[in-house]
C-alpha cells in the first residue's frame, strides 16, 4: 500500500456554511505534500479532520490506513502535529518536553533517552538540553517543535503553517530537516502561506473556497497556469475566491 | 498508565517552575489564616458590665469584685431590676449583665450550688461569646478558689442568655470557614486556571492530537493539586491547633477524608470553569466573583445561614463550602462522629460526581 492518505468527497458544513466541500486526494507514503490555500480556505477544517479532531459531515477518508470516523484513536497513535502556535511547553526544558511527548505517546523510558540524545545531536542542540524553552530563539523553538512532534517517529506529520515569523535562513534549515524527515519514511503534510515553500514540495493542492482547485507537481502546475513560479499559480486561484 | 505517569509530572514541573503559582498554594493558606485567625480573635478587654444583685451577700460581692478586678470586665452600674437591665442593654451603655439571685448565697454554702445567670448582647455574635467566656472564666476561679479554701466541692453553675441572637453563631467558625475558603480558591481557581492556560499557549491542541484520553488530561491536572491541598489542609490543622489555640476535638482521620472529599468537589469546579472558559482571565475572573464571593458570603463563614432571606438560604444550599463548614466544625469543635455528618457528606459526594460528570462530558464535547 502506497497511499497513507486518502479521501473522497470529504465534507465539513458548519451550519449553512460549508467550509470543506467535497475534497478527494491521496497522499503518498514519504511524501512531501503542500495544502495551500488562502486564509478560511478550509485548510485547518480539513487538517482537523484528517487528525481525528474534528468528525466530518460526509465522505470517506482513511488516515495511515484507518478510517476518520471510527478510528481516531489509531490514527492519533500514527501521526505528528505541530500547530502555528509552537505548541511546547515553555516552562519545561527543552529534554523535558521531549520526555513528555514521547511518554504520551507511550514510548519507553529507555526509548526516550536514547532518542533524547540522537534528536539533540541532529539538531545541535546539546548545549540547550537543559535549557527552558522560552529562552530560546524563535527560529530554534521551531526546529525544536517540528523533532518533538516527528519524537515517536508516526507515519504522517501534519504542520500547520510551521515557518510562520521566522527569517528566511532559519525557513531553509527547517525544511531541511522536513526533508531529512522524508527521507526517513515519514510523510510530510505541511499548509503554508509562503509560495517559495511550495516549490520544496513534491506535490502540491491549492484550496479555494472549500474545495480542492489544483493538484499536481509544482512544474506541472506551473505549466497548466502558464505561470512562471508557484506565486502566480496561487494568485490566478486565489483570485476566484468569495469567501477571502 | 505510562503515559498518565508522565503527565502528572508535568504538571508538577509547572507548578514548581511559576512561583505565583506556588505562593498562592503554599504560603496564601497560612498568610490567610493567621491573619483572619489574629483579626477575630482579639482580645476584647474593659468590656462595660452591670451587675443585679439580689443575694446582697458577701460571695455575690466577691464574685462581683473579681470580675470589675479583672481587666476584660469594667462595672457600670448596679441594677436592681431587669427592666433596668433591658434600658441598659438597649441605650447601648453595657455589653454584658451578671444576674445573681436572691437565695443564690445560701444556696451555694448549703446544697453546694449556686445559680447565676449571664445576659449578654449578641448583637455581635462573635463578641457575645467572646466576653461571656471569659466571664465564665472569671467565674470558674472563683470557684476554684472556694475549693481550696473549703475543701467542698462547690459549684458555681451560669446560665448564659444571649439577647437579640439567641442562636448564638460564630466563634471558632473562622478556622472552618477558612479552611472551606482556601481550597475552594487553589482548588478551584488554580486548576482552572491551569487549563485554560494550556487552551491559550495552544499546548492543548497537540494534547488533544495525541492519543491521551480526554479523561486523563483532565485528571492529571486534578493530581497534583489534590496532593498540595492536602498538604495545606494539615498546614492550616497545624497552625489553627498550635498557634490559634483551636482545638481539634474530633477523629482527624474524619477531619481528612471530609477535606479530601471538598477538595475533590471544589477540582471538579474549577474543572467545569475550565471547559467554559477560554482565557486565563475569563477562569480567574468567574472563580473569584463566581466562586469565591458567594463561597464568602453565603457559605455561613462570615454572616449566619440562618438570619439570611429565605431566598438566599435556598441558594446557600447549592454551594459546597457551606456543607463542608458545617460538617467540618461539627467534627473538628464539636468533637462528633461520622454519623452525625453523613448527611453533609453525602451531599458532598453527590455534588463532586456530578460536577466531575458534567466537566468531563463538556471537556469532551470541545474536542
Amino acid at each position: 500500500m502506497n497511499t497513507v492518505i486518502t479521501t473522497e468527497n470529504l465534507t465539513k458544513r458548519f451550519g449553512d456554511f460549508t467550509a470543506v466541500d467535497r475534497i478527494s486526494f491521496e497522499v503518498l507514503k514519504g511524501e512531501i505534500f503542500g495544502f495551500l490555500g488562502a486564509n478560511g480556505a478550509g485548510k485547518t477544517t480539513a487538517m482537523r479532520m484528517l487528525c481525528g479532531l474534528l468528525s466530518p459531515t460526509s465522505g470517506k477518508g482513511l488516515v495511515a490506513g484507518f478510517d476518520i470516523y471510527k478510528q481516531s484513536d489509531d490514527i492519533k497513535r500514527n501521526i505528528g502535529y505541530m500547530s502555528q502556535k509552537f505548541s511546547l511547553y515553555e516552562d519545561l526544558s527543552v529534554a523535558e518536553n521531549m520526555r513528555l511527548f514521547g511518554g504520551i505517546y507511550g514510548m519507553s523510558p529507555k526509548n526516550i533517552i536514547s532518542k533524547t540524545g540522537e534528536v539533540l545531536k541532529e539538531l545541535e542542540l546539546n548545549n540547550e538540553r537543559n535549557t527552558l524553552v522560552k529562552s530560546l530563539p524563535l527560529g530554534i523553538k521551531q526546529k525544536v517543535s517540528f523533532a518533538v512532534s516527528i519524537f515517536h517517529t508516526p507515519k504522517i506529520v501534519f504542520l500547520d503553517e510551521p515557518t510562520g515569523g521566522v527569517d528566511p535562513v532559519a525557513r531553509r534549515k527547517f525544511w531541511e530537516m522536513i526533508y531529512q524527515a522524508a527521507e526517513k519514511g515519514i510523510t510530510i503534510f505541511v499548509t503554508t502561506h509562503y509560495m517559495d515553500e511550495a516549490e520544496y514540495c513534491n506535490r502540491v493542492s491549492i484550496m479555494v473556497d472549500g474545495r480542492i482547485e489544483a493538484l499536481d507537481s509544482p512544474d506541472k502546475l506551473k505549466k497548466t497556469f502558464h505561470a512562471g513560479n508557484m506565486d502566480d499559480v496561487f494568485q490566478s486561484l486565489a483570485r476566484k475566491a468569495k469567501n477571502s | 498508565m505510562k503515559q498518565f505517569g508522565s503527565f502528572i509530572k508535568k504538571e508538577f514541573l509547572h507548578i514548581f517552575r511559576d512561583i505565583r503559582t506556588m505562593m498562592m498554594l503554599l504560603a496564601m493558606p497560612v498568610i490567610q489564616l493567621i491573619i483572619f485567625g489574629f483579626a477575630i480573635r482579639t482580645e476584647i478587654t474593659n468590656t462595660p458590665f452591670a451587675v443585679f444583685d439580689e443575694s446582697k451577700s458577701t460571695s455575690s460581692r466577691l464574685i462581683t469584685e473579681r470580675m470589675n478586678g479583672s481587666r476584660y470586665f469594667d462595672l457600670k452600674e448596679n441594677l436592681n431590676s431587669f427592666v433596668k437591665i433591658e434600658e441598659y442593654f438597649r441605650k447601648g451603655k453595657i455589653k454584658l449583665a451578671l444576674v445573681i439571685p436572691q437565695n443564690f448565697s445560701d444556696d451555694l454554702y448549703r446544697t453546694g450550688t449556686g445559680n447565676l445567670q449571664l445576659l449578654a448582647d449578641a448583637s455581635d455574635p462573635n463578641e457575645a461569646s467572646t466576653i461571656t467566656s471569659y466571664a465564665q472564666q472569671i467565674l470558674m476561679q472563683h470557684q476554684q478558689s472556694l475549693m481550696k479554701t473549703n475543701k467542698i466541692p462547690y459549684v458555681i453553675r451560669t446560665e448564659i442568655k444571649m439577647l437579640y441572637n439567641p442562636q448564638l453563631q460564630s466563634a471558632y467558625n473562622f478556622v472552618p470557614g477558612i479552611m472551606g475558603l482556601i481550597l475552594m480558591l487553589i482548588c478551584a481557581m488554580v486548576t482552572s486556571i491551569s487549563i485554560v492556560r494550556e487552551k491559550e499557549q495552544g499546548t492543548m491542541e497537540i494534547l488533544l492530537v495525541s492519543p491521551v484520553k480526554p479523561v486523563f488530561i483532565v485528571l492529571s491536572k486534578a493530581v497534583p493539586y489534590l496532593l498540595i491541598a492536602f498538604l495545606d489542609v494539615i498546614l492550616i490543622l497545624l497552625i489553627s491547633n498550635n498557634i490559634l489555640h483551636v482545638p481539634i476535638a474530633g477523629n482527624i482521620f474524619l477531619i481528612l477524608f471530609l477535606s479530601t472529599l471538598f477538595i475533590l468537589s471544589a477540582l471538579s469546579l474549577g474543572m467545569l470553569i475550565s471547559s467554559v472558559t477560554k482565557t486565563q482571565q475569563a477562569a480567574m475572573m468567574m472563580s473569584g466573583a463566581g466562586l469565591m464571593l458567594p463561597t464568602m458570603l453565603l457559605s455561613g463563614l462570615i454572616f449566619p445561614v440562618e438570619n439570611m432571606p429565605i431566598l438566599l438560604q435556598i441558594i446557600s444550599n447549592l454551594i459546597p463550602a457551606k456543607w463542608f463548614i458545617i460538617a467540618i466544625k461539627d467534627v473538628m469543635i464539636k468533637g462528633l462522629e461520622f454519623t452525625a455528618i453523613w448527611r453533609e457528606l453525602s451531599i458532598l459526594l453527590g455534588m463532586t460526581v456530578f460536577l466531575l460528570t458534567v466537566s468531563i462530558k463538556q471537556f469532551k464535547n470541545r474536542l
